[in-house]
């Protein structure tokens, strides 16, 4: 009896298998009318979940945007929690069709795990974040602290090189997620809390004494977060990148989710932002899209700018400035390549 | 009378592997042999093609690069610049140090609060039947992360050590209590501490002959030894003189506040505290359970004819009742012990350092080789679980009933 | 006779004194007081030091957890309340109080047509509809939009009891199909229900058409009808051949070069049928699952699947045959002695590796696969003890009545083996229902995985306790009632056994 259980749930996951396919991952999406999305398990400010399961952050509405590109929907996406662990390899598998989980642009990332990073979509770096009573004033008087910091991550050859370099001492205190690091660093467990500056941020925000902490003003890394897809097929890649780009251009070209059905309703003077909108010109159609794609985009979830300022601006409780993440006209490192 | 004559020999039949009992049993394991051979082929084969498609190898190589990562707790000297293959070391010594504490704790605890649930005293009866219940029936993943919490809220801070605050070290300054770890005094091993060391050893052995001396002398002549009293004084005397003779070669490094944290001494982190503590107790409940049972299934008889017999209630407990409620209490014991060192991999979730930490943590993520690290850390465990079970097995089979 | 012996004594008593009371200290609380907790001076200092261990636990814990703040929109809300009251601790039991349906059902998705239509249906006429809302051709942003309100509108319980009644039905219908297993005094024939429970289960989980499950049934019970049919008229071994063909036909494509486009048959009957006759439920996806559901669902069906392997594995243990007997001794060895979570990494990590290139099973699959194979070694053990206290003489009566080895077993050893091991099957289902907590190391959204989503958003950031301890309680009340109900198993059938 217990045996035909056994073997019809083997049939059923059997059936559940997908066959191997030749089709590319836009063909895929396509077929499935759903963009699988590797995120993060919970990070304030870049995917949390409301009290409904309905997911949002900066990292969120980037899929959002590659969702709305491919499929004409911002809601067609199915958000795969990974770990730090598992997210590679899961990108790697096929169990997501992009990875937009706050992961570092390396080169032994983007060459050795066979995956390719699709541009950045912010810009950060390590910092470390003291309690004020400490009265220290530079990362470099922090010989002989006890270091809390998220293992599993760039984080953490960071610090042991910048110890290093410096000739000073530290103490690892290894915590397993963002929550944990929190409490162990307001606890006084740790004397110095380190991980990203947007994380320390947006954990400094959501203390009870927010300014008797301090982010130091050394910045010990260069993380520069992106999407990431697979190796190989450069159409999805094609697409993940323009569709940030063009997120980042219509900050640059003032289109933004209230005026660009207008913009685009009859080309203007502009003829980059008519190329965007598809009312001159077909660039839609040269990466496999409808001509109205980034019409579609911005108006479902905003440009670059109207993200980052609902996500993680400075009028959130994150509380993030531009910083390097201004477009380059504002002297920042956000720079499309033009739309030709 | 005609001679037994044997039946005539039948000549070997193809169908007779399968209708014949006795070749059956051969056809079904050759069958059987193929099969799994045709399985395991299949496997390494998938597995070869699926990582060539990515363009992965398999290869031990990445053992010995630069690790790159510091681990706290090091039992032999590490640095980030040592190999993988150290750091992997380095996890495996940290993990047989948490699981080796832990079940002596856990078992301590254990007889305890399975002795307790059997008292005469209603209210702490009641009490250990809460404390086990609780435990059993709550997964060991919370409570890990409710101890460590606790460590961390309810003890104080390095900083509060300093002039003015609010805590104070403890036993003559000498141990401080903080939510980084207790820090303890180091002994430094000075010129001659060898011998006070030697003489402590052999006097261990001592104790060891006495009480073989005093059973075999009590066996012969009946008369008792007061071997208690004796095995302290052959525990401390010998030694202590000898430390003296030697002129203190022994010193303590007390711990002492400086810059961030406490310097000198021995640092036990919190992370080892929490998750050792929490393994105990997890696994003490079950220990409990199994010493109540054990203790539970030696027949009242057995009490009453000491009792009769005029043997003293403490020696009852220890001549008759303990005996045989080993017999009971051991292979369960053996399972608890070899699922605590299992259940020390979850020490991922306060950050200690164990072999599934460093191996199966930082290295793979680091190098990518998942099916590498994955497997030693595989084997690693599997060894370690065989060994323990093959050492209590042994003494399982030592103080069993022999039937005869 | 009885007045002769009258006069012939004394004294007779001619009237029953009545009943003493005790004397005072022998009876009533004072008596129970001196004989459970002060019998003797050590006791009455144990006594003692437990009370002041009591005091102080609930001196720490209880003002925390009744002052605590049922009503508040994020944790600095909380603190606002709590500072205003002037109180110096108190729980923020509010995080509880609005997150609680997401630490049960994690993100699977809420029938909302039904609640809209159940409790909502003004606001769903203003919108437009039904079809204006949730039809087709309507934006999903202003679907979500309006989900958002109304739920805001029709509180938890509502949601809970109508949103998920997916869910739900599947639990109830679990116990409907468990609870003859359990009691023998329910009738028999409750039992098909439990054989056809499992597609039932993945219908109303995952939904989708309904055609998927009662095909896959309906393959396995033609492919068992062929075997029946054939064995008779041609021997049991070529009926049972008979039906891996046909089981290879209707599930897989036996013949992998000859593709006539017609197997495996299962999926194009399945299409064919779908086409003609679309019913079904909206489907949901693995990555929805969560919360407590996840962690019943991984429990629940890594202990059902295991046991037919685990039995397997306790006969090949059994086994006379040495290399039949070492293969299952390496498994079971192997699976024991490493940690669950070293085998969660490799199902997260690895086992896509094992598989033939292209095969792609979700995680949740993959979890419950590899928690099976888990499950099943631990089973094995439990049946070995329970084959092993079989007194010998059943295995010799079944041998003498010329019973071969599967009659012997389906008939005697077995039903009674496994009776005597339901305790401790039960038992290894709670262990691993607590272990499932471990599946949030590889990223599924498990009650502690959970937490973490929602501490990160803004208004939970920081919260610990009050989700922990919500979390552990579940977690205790379930484990604590089956682990009850299993004592209470085993009491019945040593009573049985004598």
């Amino acid at each position: 009896m217990k045996k035909t259980v056994f073997l019809g749930t083997l049939a059923v996951a059997g059936l559940a298998a997908s066959i191997a396919s030749a089709q590319s991952t836009l063909e895929q999406v396509q077929g499935a009318g759903v963009l699988r999305c590797g995120s993060n398990e919970g990070l304030a400010g870049f995917a949390a979940p409301d009290a409904n399961g309905v997911w949002s952050g900066f990292d969120v509405s980037l899929c959002r945007a590659i969702a709305t590109a491919v499929l004409g929907d911002p809601q067609a996406v199915e958000f795969v929690p990974l770990t730090s662990q598992t997210r590679f390899t899961a990108l790697a598998a096929g169990e997501v069709d992009v990875l937009v989980r706050n992961s570092t642009w390396t080169f032994s990332r983007d060459t050795d795990l066979g995956l390719d990073f699709q541009g950045v979509n912010y810009y950060d770096g390590q910092g470390f974040m003291v309690s004020t009573s400490l009265g220290v004033a530079s990362a470099t008087e922090l010989d002989g602290a006890t270091v809390c910091i998220q293992t599993g991550t760039t984080t953490e050859l960071n610090l042991a090189d910048f110890f290093r370099v410096n000739n000073m001492s530290y103490e690892p205190v290894p915590v397993a997620t963002n929550a944990e690091g929190q409490q162990q660093y307001l606890a006084g467990a740790c004397d110095v809390y380190t991980t990203d500056v947007s994380g320390l941020a947006a954990s400094r925000a959501t203390f009870e004494n927010a300014s008797e902490h301090v982010i130091l003003p050394e910045i010990v890394s260069k993380e520069p977060l992106g999407p990431v897809v697979r190796h190989g097929d450069n159409l999805w890649g094609d697409i993940v990148y323009w569709t940030l780009h063009g997120l980042i251009a219509a900050e640059e070209y003032g289109i933004t989710s209230a005026n660009v059905r207008e913009l685009a309703s009859a080309p203007t003077d502009n003829p980059e932002i008519n190329r965007m909108l598809g009312t001159e010109g077909e660039l839609g159609a040269m990466i496999g899209l409808s001509n109205d794609w980034l019409v579609n985009v911005i108006a479902a979830v905003g440009n670059y700018g109207e993200i980052f300022e609902q996500n993680i601006g400075e009028n959130t409780p994150v509380g993030l400035a531009r910083g390097l993440n201004a477009q380059w006209t504002d002297g920042g490192l956000l720079y499309a390549p033009p739309f030709r | 009378m005609a001679d037994i004559t044997d039946p005539p020999r039948e000549s070997f039949r193809l169908s007779q592997l399968l209708y014949d009992a006795r070749y059956r049993s051969l056809t079904i394991q050759v069958v059987a042999a193929i099969l799994i051979m045709l399985v395991l082929v299949e496997l390494v084969d998938n597995t070869v093609t699926n990582l060539a498609a990515l363009g992965k190898d398999i290869g031990f190589g990445f053992l010995w690069t630069t690790a790159g990562y510091d681990i706290n707790q090091q039992l032999i000297p590490f640095s980030s610049q040592d190999t993988h293959a150290r750091a992997a070391l380095v996890g495996i010594l940290n993990t047989l140090l948490v699981a080796f504490l832990g079940c002596i704790l856990a078992t301590v605890i254990g007889v305890l609060a399975g002795v307790l649930r059997l008292s005469n005293n209603w209210l702490v009866a009641r009490i250990m039947t809460v404390y086990v219940e609780a435990m059993r029936n709550t997964p060991l993943l919370i409570w890990i992360l409710i101890v460590f919490a606790v460590m961390t809220e309810a003890t104080p801070q390095p900083r509060e050590f300093r002039e003015g605050g609010s805590a104070s070290m403890l036993l003559w300054e000498s141990v401080a209590i903080s939510n980084r770890g207790v820090y303890i005094p180091r002994p430094i091993w000075g010129e001659g501490s060898g011998l006070v060391v030697a003489i402590f050893l052999a006097s261990i052995v001592g104790i060891f002959a006495l009480r073989r001396y005093a059973r075999l002398r009590q066996a012969k002549t009946g008369q008792q030894l007061p071997v208690l009293w004796m095995s302290v004084g052959l525990f401390f005397v010998p030694a202590i003189l000898a430390y003296f003779v030697m002129g203190r070669p022994v010193t303590l490094e007390y711990p002492e506040l400086g810059g961030f944290n406490f310097t000198g001494g021995i640092q036990v982190r919190n992370s080892f505290i929490a998750l050792w503590l929490a393994l105990s107790l997890y696994t003490s409940a079950f220990i409990a359970e199994i010493v109540r049972a054990g203790i539970l299934a030696v027949s009242k008889g057995q009490t009453e004819a000491a009792f009769a017999l005029g043997i003293q209630p403490n020696r009852t407990m220890q001549l008759i009742i303990l005996p045989q409620a080993l017999r009971v209490i051991v292979p369960p014991l053996i399972s608890q012990y070899l699922n605590l060192t299992k259940n020390s991999s979850l020490a991922i979730a306060v950050g200690y350092m164990d072999v599934r930490s460093t191996l199966g943590g930082i290295t793979i993520n680091q190098t990518g080789r998942e099916l590498e690290g994955m497997l030693l850390l595989g084997l690693f465990y599997l060894i370690t679980s065989l060994v323990i079970s093959a050492m209590m097995n042994f003494y399982n089979s030592s103080v069993k009933l022999k039937e005869r | 006779m009885s007045e002769a012996h009258a006069h012939s004594v004394a004294y007779v008593r001619d009237a029953m004194l009545p009943e003493q009371a005790p004397p005072p200290g022998e009876t009533g609380a004072l008596h129970w007081l001196r004989a459970n907790l002060f019998s003797s001076i050590p006791n009455a200092l144990l006594t003692l030091i437990a009370l002041y261990f009591i005091w102080s636990l609930l001196a720490a814990i209880l003002p925390w957890t009744l002052n605590g703040i049922w009503d508040a929109g994020s944790l600095s809300e909380c603190r606002e309340i709590r500072n205003a009251r002037g109180i110096e601790s108190a729980a923020c039991w509010a995080v509880v109080n609005e997150r609680w349906l997401q630490l049960i059902f994690g993100f699977y998705p809420t029938d909302d047509r039904l609640l809209a239509s159940m409790f909502y249906s003004e606001g769903l006429a203003a919108a437009g509809g039904a079809e204006a809302v949730f039809g087709p051709g309507a934006s999903s942003t202003d679907r979500i939009a309006f989900v958002g309100q109304m739920k805001a509108e029709i509180g938890n319980l509502a949601i809970f009891f109508f949103g998920y009644w997916r869910p739900l039905l599947a639990l109830i219908l679990l116990v409907v199909a468990v609870a003859p297993i359990l009691y023998s005094s329910l009738p028999r024939k409750l039992l098909w229900f439990s054989l056809a429970f499992p597609f039932v289960a993945v219908f109303l989980l995952w939904g989708g058409t309904i055609w998927g499950p009662v095909l896959v049934a309906a393959g396995l019970v033609a492919s068992l009808l062929i075997a029946r049919v054939v064995a008779p008229a041609a021997g049991a071994l070529i009926g049972m051949l008979a039906g891996i063909v046909a089981f290879l036909a209707i599930f897989l494509n036996p013949l992998p070069f000859l593709d006539l486009g017609l197997f495996p048959l299962l999926p194009n009957v399945k299409a064919v049928l779908d086409a003609a006759m679309p019913i079904g439920l909206p489907a949901i996806e693995s990555a929805d699952f969560g919360g407590f559901m996840l962690a019943i669902i991984i429990g629940t069906s890594g202990i059902v699947l295991s046991l037919p392997l685990g039995i397997l594995l306790a006969l090949g243990r059994q086994s006379s045959m040495p290399l039949i007997k070492w293969i299952c001794v390496s498994f079971i060895e192997v699976i024991r002695g490493v940690p669950l979570i070293v085998w969660l990494f490799t199902a997260s990590l690895l086992l896509n590796y094992f598989l033939p290139p292209g095969t792609d099973f979700d995680l949740l699959l993959r979890v419950i696969i590899m928690v099976t194979l888990f499950a099943s070694a631990y089973i094995a053990e439990v049946v070995r003890g329970g084959l092993a206290a079989l007194p010998k003489g059943q295995y010799e009566a079944a041998d003498s009545l010329g019973l071969d080895y599967w009659k012997s077993m389906r008939l005697i050893v077995l039903p009674q083996a496994l009776k005597i091991s339901i305790p401790a099957i039960v038992n290894t289902f709670i262990g691993l229902f607590k272990d499932t907590t471990l599946v949030v190391f590889i990223g599924l959204r498990d009650p502690l995985g959970l937490t973490n989503a929602i501490r990160a958003t803004g208004e939970w950031n920081g919260i610990y306790w009050e989700l922990y301890i919500f979390v552990g309680l579940m977690f205790f009340v379930f484990c604590f009632f089956m682990s009850r109900y299993s004592m209470y198993l085993e009491r019945k059938l040593a009573t049985d056994r004598r």
